[in-house]
């Protein structure tokens, strides 16, 4: 993990109400790299992925202490405006949530609102592409996006991420609302974009965990208990709670 | 199951299966009737009005003015007395409600005071209509001076139904789910980008439904428009908001008021047009409901 820093945090925690959910967490996620954070139900690991596009800012009863920095700059900082940062660091849901309008507005939304100069018509033909969803809605870009598969309106949600021209994305257990054919898909996609973009997963599946990151990092009741090459993660885990989790003995 | 501890069993039971259906069947007669009781009290109502009221409709009776002469009299000034008022009514409570409820919903922090105001909006809508009346007395036709005018009955009405609106309103941007508004946040919408291109428009049939039903509910208003003096005899069209106004639901009152018989007749007349006219509002809400509804 010697590439440059994306995201960082030093400290964190974040409070709903009494109930500590996230407890001083540090951690480093370097460019380029598929991060998967894995632990328990409600180990806080979807928490600490809305810290870093500040999605947490809309829960009134959350409270962060601690720094979380995007290529060095405090995300939290009052200079910074949370709708500048969530064009830089993507998002895609547990849930597919396409708008319910066209496959094309879906895309062309994200481009209009952040004033995009050039053809939006090309830019969502890119996008698609890029999502590899370009082949099967082609020739039906008015259609309604709710028409879509579940696996196919998720896709569409990555290429609506990646229309804004992200360097991050998070990615909320994006496969864990598909069948297994639409979720080899979601993680082919995965792979097809390693490289070009710093991609954090939430997942409760510590097979795609192994299949699809370069890092994980095991998060278990708010605290990351270890944060590794996945690989050695999944062979050698030091911490005994981390090695009952991904035995399935804990969880 | 856990090892050792034996299944309950040897418990005595009496199902009384007949008597549990019977008082079931027992309820669900009583039911019925409620409805039978409803339904056949609103046909009687009906029949007897479409009885003595259909006689009368008559195109004529539509386009001329009220009369002394129940021959001669129509129901004009009150038809276009009631269009303009909704209009305005509709145009001052429609902003004003969908603005509230969208400063309600998406930007008021959760705090004591935004519950405060939630609750007394819900028991605003309680209030009954004379009151409104007495305060659009007060308010609008003396310390406004705005007089008796169509402005003075459409703002005392739209304070009536102000309350309805904002919590129909309030109601279906709640149901639009945050799933939608985070999908607009995480590519960089703002909270006023994410409001307009998908929290109203997700949000606007039950918005609109909502309007609708508020506005029937203003049309049919007689109390409050009586209080602020709306007169009861109009012999010319209105032309402008600070022209003196009759409604429908007053020239009705008026003429029920009449010691003639005659006048009976007309009064049935003009309620199955304003029957008619709200029936038609509230068919309109059901069908944008349903248009829109996924």
């Amino acid at each position: 993990m010697s590439s440059n820093t994306v995201l960082e945090t030093v400290g964190l925690s974040v409070r709903y109400g009494e109930t500590r959910v996230i407890d001083d967490v540090s951690l480093r996620i370097p460019e380029n790299r598929v991060v998967a954070f894995i632990g328990p139900s409600g180990c806080g690991k979807s928490t600490l992925l809305r810290c870093f596009n500040r999605l947490n800012d809309f829960v009134p009863a959350a409270r962060i202490t601690g720094q979380v920095l995007f290529r060095g700059r405090d995300l939290y900082g009052a200079e910074v405006d949370p709708a500048d940062v969530r064009r830089s660091i993507g998002m895609v849901f547990q849930k597919p949530n396409p708008f319910p309008k066209s496959i094309f507005e879906n895309i062309a939304f994200g481009l209009r609102i952040n004033g995009f100069q050039d053809d939006i018509g090309d830019r969502v033909e890119a996008s698609l592409r890029a999502a590899s969803l370009w082949d099967e809605v082609s020739h039906r870009l008015d259609a309604d996006a709710l028409g879509l598969s579940a696996g196919q309106q998720q896709r569409l949600c990555i290429a609506r991420a990646l229309a804004v021209e992200p360097e991050v994305l998070l990615m909320d257990e994006p496969a864990s609302a598909l069948d297994p054919i639409a979720t080899g898909r979601i993680e082919d996609l995965i792979g097809d974009l390693r490289g070009d973009y710093t991609i954090v997963v939430v997942t409760h599946n510590m097979q795609q965990a192994a299949r699809i990151s370069d890092d994980t990092a095991f998060l278990y009741m708010g605290e990351l208990l270890e944060y590794k090459e996945t690989q050695r993660l999944f062979t050698n885990p030091e911490d005994e709670r981390t090695e009952a989790y991904i035995t399935g003995r804990l969880g | 199951m856990n090892p050792g501890a034996a299944p309950p069993r040897g418990g005595r039971f009496e199902p009384r299966v007949a008597a549990r259906r019977r008082a079931g069947v027992r309820f669900k007669w009583l039911c019925r009737f409620a409805v039978a009781f409803a339904v056949a009290s609103l046909l009687v109502l009906l029949v007897h009005i479409l009885a003595t009221g259909l006689p009368t409709l008559s195109p004529d009776f539509l386009v001329t003015f009220p009369s002394r002469f129940p021959d001669r009299a129509g129901i004009r000034s009150a038809i276009l007395g009631s269009l303009w008022l909704l209009t305005l009514v509709a145009a001052m409570s429609f902003p004003l409600g969908v603005g509230a409820a969208v400063y309600l919903e998406e930007y008021a922090p959760r705090n004591r005071l935004t519950n405060l105001l939630q609750t007394n909006i819900a028991n605003l809508a309680g209030v009954p209509s004379i009151v409104y009346g007495l305060l659009g007395l007060a308010v609008f036709v003396r310390f406004l001076s705005l007089e008796r005018s169509l402005l003075a009955g459409a703002a005392t009405l739209s304070l009536l139904v102000l309350p309805l609106v904002i919590i129909a309103a309030r109601e279906a941007i709640r149901a639009v789910p945050d799933s939608l508004r985070e999908a607009a946040y995480a590519l960089g919408a703002t909270r006023w980008q994410a409001i307009r291109h998908h929290v109203l428009p997700a949000a606007l049939p039950g918005i609109l439904s909502g309007t609708i039903l508020a506005l029937s509910r203003a049309g049919g208003e007689t109390a409050p428009l009586l209080i602020i003096g709306a007169l009861t005899f109009i012999a010319f069209d209105p032309v402008s908001v600070m022209d003196p106004f009759t409604v429908l639901p007053i020239q009705i009152f008026n003429w029920t008021a009449d010691p003639r018989e005659e006048f009976h007749a007309l009064a049935a007349g003009a309620i199955v047009v304003l029957l008619g006219v709200l029936l038609l509002m509230n068919a309109a809400a059901i069908l944008i409901r349903n248009r829109y509804e996924r």
